[in-house]
């Protein structure tokens, strides 16, 4: 059942369309990440979903009600924000407990709501505070019980881990997950941070200039992200993304990339159609597609091509270490382990997983094969 | 360094002199007697400290025939100053709320009409005023005084609340919206209680403001309907006997002590207050 549906929803600042026609279904438990650069209209879309702003044109419903003209309290839906939003002067217990207060829900339920969701985010020792005594991670805590005790049918989440420091927003992260695992809660998760949407999301809504560029989950949009928006702002490093040439080959077609002597061929997705042949293509491959070569790639020893290739730096992160390499004369990154140690100037060798080859088209950027 | 810092307190110690001058002169003659002053002068320092001055000012002194002492119209300045100046704040607060975070088409016109009130000079609206409080029947009421400071402190009020309630983060009233609050509850719940700091500084301004008000005060109010200030005037021009500089001056102190107090207990607010635009 789509716990929420937003069906062809747009949304102009006087002259300026900030989101232009938005399509989405969201089926009941999902987790979906709206996920996009600044400025690309995913605060926008919640704070309608939310009914804090109304859309220009579109309808939104949520549990299969329309909810257009539904006034955000009455829409059953409650929200955690990037700054948390705690009311400064009541107490954490005052803050869990307004939503009720308004509702006029019996004192003897709040109190028993209260204990759960304290309970559940461990903040019982909080409760007698105000939010000014408390830490990021506390009131991150509280914002989070203030939306879990009103058990809504839907959660929406904007930017609630932004303002943490690194090491703590990996710790709610999981939390969250977790937390959204257990409850099993619809929820609407909006973040500039493309990790954040693969660790969560059970879907992710990839959104730029306004529109939806990938609706998936989140396999889908890494591996065959549906234009080269997504390509490259999904993954960190992002996926490789080079100017080739598609060319018929024996064994299907293949992708050449550079010219002459330096030119490298990798066998492309044998789907892609018989038009492309002779044209101009552009080849995406994520970097940990490219690695040393004694890697073998999953459990098919045919998918992996051994390439040499001009390495002209290198970035050890520790765990593993970036390559900054020419494939064909175009500059691209590769992942390798972080035992091996190339000299910067010379060719190495480079096993290439080619079952994860994407090819787009040059013109309109969109997925081909 | 060292000569310049002199320098400027030397300026400031003279400045403030000259400044506070006149006050030392009140407040001494109200210490003096009458025959005192009439013998030695104006100004001088007291012979001997008389208190008598105050109690004869406070409900002795005849103004315009009446000789109750200012007792009366104190309690007029009171019963005006008070709910004028807890209504127009009140007003005001409500009014900066709903156009700091409640925006609606037109919010920043509406903010600039209002404030438009805090540039028109008081003789102006002088007539319109005699017109209003005819047709309503206050003319020569306290309630009629009350009626034109609330109206016309709304402009302070309303743009000393709004400027600090734009401070409060959007999200607050998002949230609470989400959570079930609406309009009022938000306000009762919510901004009222960050307010102190700034309705501290309207009520001083306004208090302040309302309190030493003269021309309203003498124009639509007579007798004994008169504020402090208005019948403080009455009496410095009494000429039907010898000028009682002594009683005079010490009608004059108790006449501003309420102000005086008010910024005692509020004056390190309102420093802050006029400089700070924030909330924490």
């Amino acid at each position: 059942m789509a716990a929420l549906s937003i069906r062809n929803v747009y949304k102009r600042f006087g002259l300026v369309e900030v989101l232009k026609g938005i399509d989405l279904e969201i089926d009941s438990g999902d987790f979906t990440v709206l996920v996009g650069p600044s400025g690309c209209g995913k605060s926008t879309l919640l704070n309608i979903i939310a009914g804090l702003e109304k859309a220009s044109a579109g309808d939104i419903e949520i549990g299969e009600t329309l909810v257009n003209d539904i006034p955000p309290k009455d829409r059953d839906i409650a929200m955690v924000f990037q700054s948390y939003a705690l009311y400064p002067t009541m107490t954490v217990r005052q803050n869990i407990t307004f939503g009720m207060e308004c509702r006029r829900v019996p004192k003897a339920r709040q109190d028993e709501a209260v204990e759960r969701v304290a309970k559940l985010l461990q903040i019982e020792p909080l409760l007698g505070r105000k939010p000014g005594q408390l830490s990021g991670g506390q009131r991150q805590r509280v914002a989070m019980g203030r939306a879990l005790v009103r058990d809504p049918r839907l959660f929406l989440f904007d930017e609630p881990l932004s303002n943490l420091d690194a090491k703590l927003r990996v710790e709610m992260r999981m939390e969250i997950k977790q937390l959204h695992a257990r409850i099993g809660s619809t929820i609407v998760y909006v973040t500039h941070d493309q990790i954040e949407a693969m660790t969560m999301a059970t879907r992710i809504a990839v959104m730029h200039q306004g529109a939806v560029q990938q609706f998936a989950d989140p396999d889908t949009v890494y591996h065959r992200p549906a234009n080269l928006f997504v390509a490259r702002f999904m993954g960190a490093p992002p996926m490789n993304t080079l100017p080739a040439r598609l060319e018929g080959g024996d064994a299907g077609p293949v992708a050449v990339i550079g010219q002459g002597e330096d030119a490298i061929r990798l066998p492309a997705p044998p789907a892609v159609g018989r038009e492309w042949l002779g044209k101009p293509v552009v080849l995406g491959i994520r970097p940990e597609c490219i690695a040393e070569p004694a890697r073998i790639f999953g459990d098919d020893p045919a998918a992996r091509l051994v390439v040499s290739a001009p390495v002209e730096m290198t970035e050890p992160t520790g765990a593993e270490t970036i390559v900054v390499l020419r494939i064909g004369g175009e500059k691209a990154l590769a992942r390798v382990a972080p035992d091996i140690r190339l000299p910067i100037g010379a060719a190495a060798p480079f096993a290439v997983d080619t079952r994860r080859i994407c090819l787009f088209d040059p013109e309109t950027e969109r997925l081909i094969a | 360094m060292r000569s310049t810092r002199i320098a400027v307190y030397l300026l400031v110690t003279v400045l403030t002199a000259i400044y506070l001058l006149p006050l030392l002169v009140v407040a001494l003659n109200s210490l003096r007697t009458t025959q005192e002053i009439f013998a030695n002068g104006m100004i001088g320092l007291p012979r001997a400290l008389s208190f008598g001055n105050f109690a004869d000012a406070w409900s002795g002194l005849c103004i315009a025939e009446h000789c109750t002492g200012i007792r009366s119209y104190m309690l007029n300045s009171f019963l005006m100053t008070l709910p004028a100046t807890i209504l127009s704040t009140f007003f005001g607060a409500l009014l900066g709320y709903a156009i700091s975070l409640w925006r609606f088409r037109g919010d920043l016109w509406v903010f600039g009409l209002i404030t438009l009130g805090v540039f028109l000079p008081e003789q102006m609206k002088l007539v319109p005023w005699v017109l209003v409080l005819r047709d309503l029947g206050l003319y020569n009421s306290v309630g009629g005084l009350i009626l034109i400071h609330v109206v016309q402190g709304i402009s302070f009020t309303t743009l000393f609340c709004r400027n600090y309630y734009i401070g409060i983060p959007p999200e607050l009233v998002k949230a609470a919206r989400i959570d079930g609050a609406g309009f009022f509850r938000i306000f009762w719940r919510i901004v009222l209680p960050l307010s102190p700091p700034i309705l501290i500084v309207t009520i001083i301004w306004q208090f302040t403001g309302i309190w030493n008000e003269y021309l309203y005060g003498v124009t639509f109010a007579s007798g004994e309907h008169q504020p402090v200030t208005a019948a403080l005037i009455a009496l410095a021009v009494t000429v039907s006997e010898a000028p009682q500089y002594g009683v005079q001056s010490a009608a004059v102190l108790i006449a501003a002590a309420p102000t005086l107090f008010v910024y005692l207990l509020g004056g390190k607010y309102f420093m802050r207050g006029l400089t700070a635009g924030a909330v924490k």
